[in-house]
């Protein structure tokens, strides 16, 4: 089968997110109702989930998902992680045969702590720590694919519609604060289950409607900070920026954004002192990190949520309220479809994010 | 004819509506369904719930309102007819319309009214109650655009940025005491004279009967109008000649 980077299709997908800022667990099941209504905005080739809050009984552990091409990629990576980790337990995602969902490849969630000799010997911290060591079964474990990496959290994806894949990874059984979901539609590259959505890297999960044309200029950029983008699909570059800017470099959320989908010159000039050259600053510092093209993208993270548009606004997206759930979405139609009556419903301007994190004192 | 949407396929809510004689048609607990009333003509569709993207795109004299909010690419190239919408809309609304009323009572999103056109007797309109995105009328180059600010809650401008780039065709009326900044050079802004009035008071009206606004309220307020600068304002902006 060819893989992402050597075919071309031209063409859009589809993101919904839901967050209970009351800390309220939901089932997984609203979210696949929810992104069901926007079944025409894919076409089978990749769906996915990232739900938050889902292991409480583990939330100390990192939860690692995996895919493996074949039982002699699963030992090798077994082995080093036996060699980087304390395993707490490990089996197989549980999955059911779901006509729309073929050709899967073994599928293993491990719960882990780093080992803290090894942790001591690198000098680094924990959370540094396993980025390397999943960057490292990424780029060098041929047939492995660590697809999820974060704390009480988890991601499910595979080829197919969003709606099956929900149902192939039994999702009503987990329930999370925070859930979000992607139907794709691949453009330039054929799907496969590492290139679905969410991506994740520890509790960062992105799910991404659009096409990034500054895709190259930004893989080489993030590149350079020890990212390995194996995946050849750009919201791998996306989740690798964000975790560089928020975990490595120390920088908001708000500033974040204001990097990744930053103002245009003539926008920023016309801002009043000192946001005129607070976002000069950005933009000059982390000029490569500027995302262009088209996108509407929900970043999950532990206790919260944001949602993103690029600065042209080139792809759709709407936020409602009600009560303290909060939904985004591609379509107004897919919040409808769960939640009816809302107390607020808006469409968000281009490069304004919208961050939503639990009420004070709520425990994740 | 009265259809509960639902759940229902696109393609089968449209094949109704196109192969039922009935003009009247309604459709209730409307769910996201895209391209409804697409290229038809001579029908009154009364939508409840959310319709999905295109509705009305390419439509040649249909009546569609919409007893909630509309998605993106409402009107899309519409030709004749009319689309109201009692919610908001997204973006594109009436995009490269050539005929109709577009009446939006609530906001509008990006790229609203983008290359709307006109040939003599087809002056296509589009009305908006509260606020538009950026982009709004963008290679506007025949129509009628108004944006009346009615609804706002202060949490964004009248009109997004880059506010008629392009413009080379048409009117935007915009009620407000503040131009947007940075107006491309080639469009011109000028206070609403009393003959800019006369022309747009009609379309206020049924507006307002419509949407339930105050006539005389809506009326006194400071409006501006845009227009190209120039019958050719974009000569020699990419070639000497």
């Amino acid at each position: 089968m060819q893989k992402e980077g050597q075919f071309h299709i031209p063409s859009g997908c589809a993101i919904a997110g839901l967050f209970c800022k009351d800390g309220r667990r939901v089932s997984g099941e609203s979210m696949i109702d929810s992104i069901t209504v926007m079944h025409d905005r894919s076409n089978g080739l990749g769906g996915g989930f990232a739900g938050y809050g889902i292991y409480p009984e583990h939330k100390d552990a990192y939860a690692f998902h995996v895919f493996y091409d074949n039982t002699a990629a699963k030992e090798s990576v077994e082995d080093f992680l036996t060699q980087h980790f304390d395993i707490e337990s490990l089996s197989r995602i549980p999955t059911r045969k779901t006509s729309g969902i073929t050709d899967a490849p073994l599928i293993w969630r491990y719960f882990v702590h780093p080992l803290p000799r090894m942790l001591q010997d690198m000098e680094v911290d924990e959370r540094e720590y396993v980025v390397r060591c999943v960057m490292k079964i990424n780029a060098q474990y041929d047939g492995a694919y660590v697809f999820s990496s974060g704390k009480n959290m988890g991601v499910f994806k595979a080829v197919g519609y969003p709606e099956d894949v929900g149902r192939f990874y039994k999702l009503e059984d987990y329930a999370g604060y925070c859930w979000t979901a992607h139907g794709r539609y691949p453009t330039n590259t054929p799907g496969w289950w590492g290139g679905a959505h969410p991506f994740a890297l520890l509790d960062y999960s992105v799910v991404h409607n659009g096409e990034i044309s500054s895709y190259d200029a930004n893989r080489r950029c993030i590149e350079m900070y020890g990212y390995s983008c194996n995946l050849m699909t750009d919201t791998e570059a996306i989740t690798y920026i964000v975790d560089y800017l928020n975990r490595r470099q120390g920088l908001s959320l708000e500033e974040v954004a204001n990097v990744i989908a930053a103002p245009f010159w003539s926008t920023i000039e016309a801002m009043p002192e000192p946001k005129r050259s607070q976002m000069t600053y950005l933009r000059n510092t982390f000029a490569s990190m500027l995302i262009t093209g088209p996108f509407s993208i929900l970043l999950g993270f532990s206790g919260g949520m944001m949602a993103l548009n690029d600065r042209l606004k080139l792809r759709s997206m709407v936020a409602a309220e009600k009560g303290e759930t909060v939904y985004v979405a591609s379509e107004e139609s897919a919040i409808r479809r769960i939640q009816p009556e809302l107390d607020r419903i808006w469409a968000p301007r281009g490069g304004e994010p919208l961050i939503f994190r639990l009420n004070e004192g709520v425990k994740f | 004819m009265k259809i509960t949407a639902g759940d229902m396929h696109f393609q089968t809510l449209n094949e109704t509506i196109r192969n039922t004689p009935d003009t009247e048609i309604e459709i209730d607990s409307c769910l996201g369904q895209r391209y409804i009333g697409a290229g038809l003509s001579g029908k009154h569709i009364v939508i409840k719930g959310t319709p999905g993207n295109a509705l009305g795109a390419y439509q040649d004299g249909c009546n569609i309102e919409v007893h909630g909010d509309a998605q993106d690419a409402t009107g899309d190239t519409m030709n004749d007819g009319m689309i109201t919408v009692y919610g908001s809309s997204g973006d594109a609304t009436g995009y490269a319309m050539r005929g109709g009323k577009i009446f939006v009572k609530g906001n509008i999103g990006y790229r609203a009214g983008i290359h709307m056109k006109a040939y003599k007797e087809k002056v296509p309109k589009l009305i908006i109650g509260g606020c538009a995105g950026s982009f709004l009328g963008e290679y506007q180059a025949g129509g009628v655009i108004v944006v009346l600010g009615l609804l706002q809650d202060g949490s964004y401008p009248l009109v997004g940025n880059f506010c008629g780039t392009g413009m080379h065709g048409g009117k935007m009326y915009l009620r407000t005491d503040t131009l947007p900044a940075n107006l491309p050079i080639q469009v011109k802004a000028e206070d609403a004279s009393e003959k800019d009035m006369d022309e747009v008071r009609p379309l206020l009206q049924e507006f307002c009967s419509k949407f339930d606004f105050d006539l005389q309220t809506v009326l006194n307020a400071h409006f501006f109008v845009l227009t190209p600068d120039t019958a050719n304002p974009y000569k020699a902006l990419y070639t000497r000649n």
